[in-house]
């Protein structure tokens, strides 16, 4: 019998991705300090190793960094994710051409599986550079035998100048696994966060090998089969599967903070109508329907000076539907139950859940069976495809422009726009 | 013994209304078979035709007259592709001290020069401690002319 063959799972990182989108189109920004902010321009959501060099972090709020901004003249945009999305794809379409069995695992990481290839340090360095030169974009390659390793491994090329974006966990000898991961802390373990970190802390697991080596049973005790699953993972035994097929979401949530503060009902509405359209387009790509809804309202919760209030309701609906009109009757009815006079909103959002697909569909016996409107939604959605988002939806009120997201930096949609395409 | 044979009569219940039968739910032509029928080809696709690789052609839209000698003029769309090695000869958009550029790449003998396509502008020689980076190389011009 053939022993089971280890596996090479290459994870394939973008290095500062939002950064590195924005700096294809603008040369002169190679060398400036600069960061890409989240919608509503609210936290730091990217940024260049000139900013991480000043200290700028990850997640900060944009209004807690601007002293220090202006100090070194960091440069802010707004999130640009129409250009991040095409970027995106064309280096996923490059990656697939280098293996068969891959999985895009977010907008800027795909795992790539390069089992029983030879040569996997010069194909990794080529992947690296044809991504490199076709997109401008750069990346770094981690391989490894299962997806944990593969993203450790990855954080490695990150970190070392000296492996030139390339680290292969596999052609480390059984010793100098041991020496690598005594050396990382074990917060930079895939799934591992701050408050895990804290807790693993109290049981004397502090680096990536003391996590390797726990006591199994007292493991899962404390920490339940998710970490043991983990675990595995660093013992080499591939325990997380790769996804070739996404699968379909069991929740969509489409929710967005104010641009400014809202206190009418009717922008209320209006801005649900948005999310309702947005979450059912979703519904209807992956071809499903929903059968709960919930609609949540929130005040800000950093102005403690004002008063709070952060109601939520969800109802069933009486049948499943990806109807953007169905659902936003339902919106509608349930911002209005939850609407106070007297508060000033900072955000709002939908969930869309029990999500199951359209052929599944469970008859009614009491409710009349309306006849869909699903012709009608073919044509919004292909309207919206074509002309952009938001040219055709469900308007309650008319069209309020209150809500809307504070977006004063973003670059021009240099990709996917005619009109806006960068001028030589 | 009883017989198995017999079966017993039941009223049948007959609706007032038109039944239709579907006998066959395929569609029969009449006529005759279309004679392109074997020859159908999908149709001419432009982006097919202009895009040599399209994960790594950029569109860029020019502004001046540098280029006006070969037929690139202001407004016009330039397909840039990023995965052509630039050689000597090929219409390039370079990054110059930080600025695009559309021109000819002259580099022979050590020497390197961005080339405008219009007598009006001299040749840019590219010295020493200065920047050059060719972003990609243009391979096709879109001119509108209606």
């Amino acid at each position: 019998m053939a022993l089971p063959k280890v596996q090479a799972l290459a994870l394939v990182d973008c290095n500062n991705f939002y950064v590195s989108c924005e700096r294809l189109f603008r040369p002169d920004l190679a060398k400036v300090p600069m960061v890409v902010l989240s919608n509503n321009d609210g936290c730091v959501v990217s940024r260049s190793n000139e900013a991480k060099a000043l200290g700028v972090k990850m997640g900060a709020p944009w209004f807690e960094c601007k002293a220090l901004a202006e100090q070194h003249g960091i440069l802010a945009m707004s999130s640009n994710y129409a250009l991040y999305a095409d970027l995106s794809n064309r280096v996923i379409r490059i990656l697939s051409e280098f293996s068969p069995r891959h999985e895009v695992y977010s907008i800027d990481e795909c795992f790539v599986d390069m089992t029983g290839m030879p040569k996997l340090r010069e194909v990794s360095y080529a992947m690296r550079e044809r991504v490199m030169q076709w997109t401008g974009i750069p990346v770094c390659v981690g391989i490894g035998p299962t997806k944990t390793l593969a993203k450790l491994a990855n954080h490695v090329a990150k970190k070392h100048p000296r492996s030139r974006g390339v680290f292969n966990y596999n052609a480390l000898t059984a010793d100098q696994k041991t020496y690598l991961l005594e050396r990382i802390e074990v917060e930079e373990v895939w799934g591992v966060g701050r408050k895990l970190t804290q807790k693993l802390a109290m049981h004397g697991v502090h680096t990536v090998q003391d996590l390797r080596v726990a006591h199994v049973p007292t493991l899962r005790a404390a920490f339940g089969v998710v970490m043991e699953k983990t675990q595995r993972e660093l013992q080499e035994v591939p325990c997380i599967e790769l996804q070739e097929i996404q699968p379909d979401r069991q929740q969509i949530i489409s929710s967005r903070s104010f641009g400014s503060m809202v206190t009418e009902l009717a922008v209320l509405k209006d801005a649900l109508s948005t999310f309702v359209a947005n979450a059912c387009a979703k519904l209807r790509a992956q071809n499903s329907h929903a059968a709960v809804i919930q609609v949540f309202l929130q005040t800000n919760r950093f102005r403690k000076d004002l008063p709070q209030y952060m109601p939520s309701l969800a109802v069933p609906l009486p049948y499943p539907t990806n109807d953007s009109l169905e659902v936003n009757r339902w919106a509608d009815y349930l911002c209005e139950r939850m609407f106070k006079e007297g508060y000033q909103y900072k955000k709002a959002g939908i969930m869309l859940s029990e999500i199951s697909p359209v052929t599944c569909r469970q008859a009614d016996l009491l409710e009349p069976e309306t006849t869909s409107n699903a012709s009608l939604m073919q044509a919004l959605d292909s309207l919206n495809q074509r002309y952009g988002r938001g040219t055709v939806k469900v308007s309650t009120q008319g069209a309020f422009k209150g809500w809307q997201m504070l977006q004063e930096r973003k670059s021009p949609n240099y990709t996917t726009s005619w009109d806006e395409v960068p001028v030589v | 013994m009883p017989s198995t044979t017999e079966s017993p009569l039941l009223p049948v219940f007959v609706p007032d209304t038109k039944v239709w039968l579907d006998v066959c739910t395929w569609k029969v032509a009449a006529g005759f078979p279309s004679p392109a029928a074997d020859h159908t080809r999908k149709r001419i696709d432009l982006n097919e035709h202009l895009i040599r690789n399209k994960e790594a052609t950029f569109i860029f839209r020019v502004k001046g007259d540098s280029m006006n000698g070969i037929g690139i003029y202001e407004g016009d769309e330039l397909l840039v592709d990023r995965s052509i090695e630039a050689k000597h000869g090929n219409i390039v958009l370079a990054v110059l001290n930080n600025d695009y550029t559309v021109k000819r790449l002259y580099r022979r003998g050590g020497v390197v020069k961005l080339i405008a396509e219009n007598p009006i502008y001299p040749p840019i020689v590219v010295k020493d401690g200065e920047e050059l980076a060719i972003w990609g190389v243009v391979t096709r011009n879109l001119h509108k002319l209606y």
